[in-house]
């Protein structure tokens, strides 16, 4: 249902520019109608995407009949209305603005990181004088620190004020102004902190000078000098479309290509800066084996030798992870690869403990709808979601529902930071969701006296309902367009598969959509391509094997891990790494060598990361969005397709002689033609709500945290955002466990032992500890959302 | 940690809600010249940063409006400043009539520059002021609030010298 009103006839008005006539909507300014037709007037203060601030001056045109100039950003257009765009009167104009707007700005595009893609520099050129008049002193202004992704060079500033627009609506808290006023008018913080919106970059793109640039990349590169690539970012189920500028085989910057579906004309800071992950030093740039427990640097023929033998020798208990970061291609071929050879135990839900209700649930979990109608919504519920920092895109669609009135309802552990209304709000111990769910699920039967489903009438008897549970359900009944959604945070829960049967029948019983935003860039693309364990590709039926948790605790004799860390990525890192190390071989498809792999690996074959690889994500929406490589894979990297094909050649099974990734894909997509991205699942009755289990470690999944990429992009890791290694909860906690002034705390778990510095947050629920998955020490723990004890180290 | 109570006296907070009554409740914005204006009289003429927190979020507005408003005008200070403003027009009309010879007399009787505050902490002279719109009575200046016009060294000595 969206809002788009229809035009019709008596909306539109007769206008001509330049003369050339057009129609253009009512209420609308000239610049909309000159730009719809391709007619450029110069700008600054104006984006298509900010409001109207019309204080730049730029825009200024002539209309016939008006004595004066008039800004066409701020005109609306009339009936009969004739605007010149460029005569002398229009261009004299425009030459006195940029003149003034040269006053104070320095003339030294040499050396500005921005010249070459200067906007005032090309409007200058194009619209400017040759000479300027001004023979006065030009003022400087002190550059400010606004942390460590975005250099300020004020001087340079010519107060547009879209920076400061942006950063409220798009970052969400209006953290940038204007201070003074005059020509003593400065944009910035006022006091000197930094920019914290996950969404800051991009002021960079929106700001017309060099004023604004990106810190990493700042003087590494002329604009000229640089290739642009298209690309779709690889860090969240969101697939923003990005821009991949490359020099001499580097990566040198991302900025946000433009998809009003998706990302509109923003990307979050992750998607921007996680590139310098991809340049990081521990990219493996040669295959390595490990001879006499020494690693050495050997050809391609002979790390592919080493890994055939390995794989054949154990090809009786076999099993393969990958993240839900790889691409579509690879999922296939590497299940395909693992189940040609046998084996049956092939997984990408590294972050997932429940797999109780693997077969009922959908076999991938999308969204059920597009990410731009999350804007449209009148309400939704979100269980177990950091939405601003797990899919910051989706957030600001979000963002826009809820300051337009929609409720946005959230069920979670941690009060995270939202920077938007919430109209209702439970924060609550991880085993209380399901009862919570099972409460408003209560409410939604009464309400509208449907039939109980099967052995629902038993749970749901004593669960107690409060007023909350009856706002968040009459919030969700009454309105038009509403959404349950689980997040990606919830993926990692205990109880997952009953949290999942609660919220997708409570989505029936309102009547609205259920769907998820889950983790990963691709979770939904490799489960249609069959990277689980109970369905190959499409869903086809296979014979079921361990999953990417069973892998671990029921050890294989050999691994094959794709683009994956496991100390970090999986579930359970202590088991995973000991079952790693007590394997027999361990071949590791990656772009990254750590020492933890190097400890249990036995090959380590360097695969090309997403921007040196073709290849497709799925987004959330169900979306397939192909790519091309950006770069050529660094030093001796080779994309996992191509190492996958000539592995399943090497090991004589038919069938592996694509020459493309598109043929892999092409065979992808025919498998899963027929498939319908369907989140409902049949009334599976959930055997109890589970209830208090006292102490529970829970986790998050930091927003800097959330893949091998991003892990080692050092200016995100500055962040004020960057992994915190702590062990944090509330001060209630901590007296109760009576561990409250420690310095540093012991978090023990069956035999696993971490300690780490106490944090005292009130974001966190009551008798829970938070220990960030992703971080150093959430690898020395086993599985989260169970029973811990905590004391004084 | 200081609440915004504590920053903000009762007399204060009583005078921003009666502003706070003459908006619509979703433009309380509206009220934050008279609350910075009453907050900084409470002050003794100046405002901190805490101040103006504290008034962004009595009012429940980000912090940077708050101060973009307060930077904005020349009426609020955010430094020490004496007890007494002096604020001399130098707009057009007013340095037509001679504000320059305004100026530099005060400077000399005071014996500080605009910009500056006496050593006994009672005087401070405003930077530069624009029209304060009572051209007609050029040249003039605002003390404390109070207007006076057509300025002569005789009255400004009385006018300064009236002050405690
Ligand atoms: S910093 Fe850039 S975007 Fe912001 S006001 Fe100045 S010129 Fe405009
Ligand atoms: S673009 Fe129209 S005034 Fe700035
Ligand atoms: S010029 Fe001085 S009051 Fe107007």
């Amino acid at each position: 249902m969206s809002a788009k009103p229809e035009i019709n006839a008596d909306d539109m008005v007769n206008i001509e520019i330049n003369g050339v006539p057009m129609q253009a909507a009512k209420g609308s300014m000239i610049i909309h109608a000159a730009d719809d037709a391709n007619i450029y007037i110069p700008r600054f203060c104006y984006h298509k995407k900010l409001p109207i601030a019309a204080n730049c001056r730029m825009c200024l045109v002539e209309v016939e009949g008006v004595p004066k100039p008039l800004p066409a950003c701020a005109t609306p257009v009339m009936d009969g209305m004739k605007v010149l765009t460029s005569s002398d009167f229009a261009k004299k104009a425009q030459q006195g603005v940029m003149e003034f707007l040269l006053i104070n700005h320095p003339l030294d595009c040499p050396i500005c990181d921005q010249g070459g893609e200067c906007e005032l520099q090309d409007i200058a050129m194009g619209y400017g004088r040759s000479v300027s008049r001004f023979a006065e002193k030009k003022r400087i202004v002190k550059d400010k620190n606004i942390g460590p992704l975005i250099a300020t060079e004020m001087t340079r500033c010519i107060h547009c004020t879209r920076c400061i627009r942006t950063i409220e609506l798009v970052g969400g808290d209006k953290e940038l102004g204007g201070m003074g006023r005059g020509t003593k008018t400065l944009i910035g913080t006022y006091i000197e902190r930094s920019v914290n919106s996950e969404m800051s970059g991009n002021v960079i793109d929106v700001c017309p000078v060099g004023a604004l640039t990106a810190k990493p990349s700042r003087f590494a590169a002329r604009a000229w000098e640089m290739r642009s690539t298209a690309g779709v970012a690889g860090h969240d189920c969101i697939g923003s479309n990005i821009n991949t500028h490359i020099r001499n085989k580097e990566v040198v910057r991302v900025v946000p290509a433009e998809n009003e579906k998706i990302n509109e004309v923003w990307i979050s800071d992750r998607d921007r800066y996680a590139y310098e992950g991809l340049n990081s030093d521990s990219r493996l740039t040669a295959p390595m084996i490990k001879v006499n427990g020494e690693w050495v640097e050997t050809d391609w023929n002979t790390a592919l030798e080493e890994v055939v033998e390995g794989m054949r020798a154990n090809k009786d208990n076999l099993a393969g992870l990958m993240s839900p970061n790889v691409t579509t291609e690879e999922a296939f071929l590497m299940q395909k690869l693992l189940r040609d050879m046998g084996a049956t135990s092939v997984d990408h839900r590294i972050g997932q403990q429940d797999f109780s209700d693997d077969g009922q649930a959908p076999l991938a979990s999308s969204l059920g709808s597009s990410v731009e109608a999350l804007e449209s919504l009148d309400a939704a519920l979100l269980i177990g979601s950091n939405i601003r920092h797990d899919q910051p895109i989706a957030s600001h669609r979000l963002r826009k529902a809820a300051d337009n009135g929609a409720k946005v309802m959230l069920l979670n552990s941690i009060d995270f930071d939202i920077n938007f209304p919430i109209a209702e709000f439970i924060i609550t111990h991880p085993d209380a969701f399901a009862a919570d769910l099972a409460a408003m699920v209560k409410v939604a039967l009464e309400q509208n006296s449907s039939a109980t489903p099967d052995g629902l009438g038993a749970l749901i008897n004593d669960v107690i309902v409060t007023d909350v549970h009856r706002d968040i359900v009459a919030n969700l009944t009454s309105a038009n367009n509403s959404s349950v959604i689980i997040g990606a945070q919830a993926m990692a829960l205990a109880d997952l598969s009953v949290i999942r049967s609660l919220a997708g029948l409570l989505a029936t019983l309102t009547n609205a959509q259920f769907g998820y935003l889950s983790r990963g860039a691709n979770s939904i693309g490799a489960s249609l391509a069959g990277a689980v364990p109970y369905a190959g590709v499409g869903g086809k039926a296979v014979s079921a094997g361990r999953n990417a948790k069973e892998m671990f605790d029921s050890p294989a004799a050999a691994y094959m891990l794709m683009n994956v860390e496991p100390e970090h990525d999986c579930i359970d890192p202590v088991q995973a790494t000991s079952a790693l190390k007590a394997a027999d071989f361990v071949v590791c498809l990656t772009p990254f060598a750590s020492d933890v792999m190097r400890d249990y690996a036995d090959v380590l074959l360097p695969t090309a990361p997403y921007s040196e690889t073709s290849g497709t994500f799925v987004n959330a929406a169900g979306t397939w969005q192909r790519f091309s490589a950006n770069c050529a894979p660094l030093g001796e990297t080779r994309p996992a397709w191509k190492v996958l094909r000539v592995l399943g050649n090497l090991l004589d099974l038919n069938g592996y002689d694509y020459l493309s990734s598109e043929e892999v894909r092409a065979e992808v997509a025919r498998d899963t033609g027929q498939l319908k991205l369907d989140n409902t699942q049949d009334w599976q009755c959930p055997a109890s709500l589970g209830g208090a289990s006292g102490i529970v470690r829970i986790t998050d999944l930091p927003i800097y945290a959330v893949d091998n990429v991003v892990r080692r992009a050092d200016a995100l890791q500055q962040t004020v955002h960057a992994v915190s290694e702590t062990i944090a909860m509330n001060q209630a906690t901590a007296d109760k466990l009576g561990v409250s002034g420690a310095i540093r705390v012991v978090v023990a778990q069956h035999d696993d032992e971490i300690s780490g510095e106490l944090c005292i947050d009130a974001r966190i629920a009551d008798d829970c500890v938070l220990v960030s998955s992703g971080t150093v020490l959430s690898s020395g723990l086993g599985v989260p959302y169970q029973t811990i004890t905590v004391t004084k180290d | 940690m200081q609440t915004v109570n504590d920053v903000l006296s009762e007399s204060v907070r009583k005078e921003i809600e009666h502003w706070l009554t003459k908006f619509p409740a979703d433009r309380r914005e509206s009220a934050v010249i008279p609350a910075l204006t009453a907050a900084q009289e409470q002050n003794g003429g100046w405002l901190t940063e805490e101040i103006m927190n504290a008034v962004a979020e009595y009012i429940g507005m980000p912090r940077v409006s708050v101060y973009e408003v307060a930077t904005f005008y020349s009426m609020f200070d955010r430094e020490p400043c004496g007890r007494h403003k002096i604020n001399v027009c130098t707009n057009i009309c007013c340095m037509l009539m001679g504000s320059d010879s305004v100026v530099e007399y005060i400077e000399n009787k005071l014996g500080i520059k605009q910009g500056e505050t006496t050593a006994d902490g009672k005087f401070t002279m405003k930077i530069e002021e624009e029209c304060l719109a009572a051209c007609g009575g050029g040249p003039m200046m605002v003390v404390d609030g109070h207007y006076y016009e057509k300025l002569t060294p005789e009255k400004i000595d009385t006018i300064l010298d009236g002050l405690d």
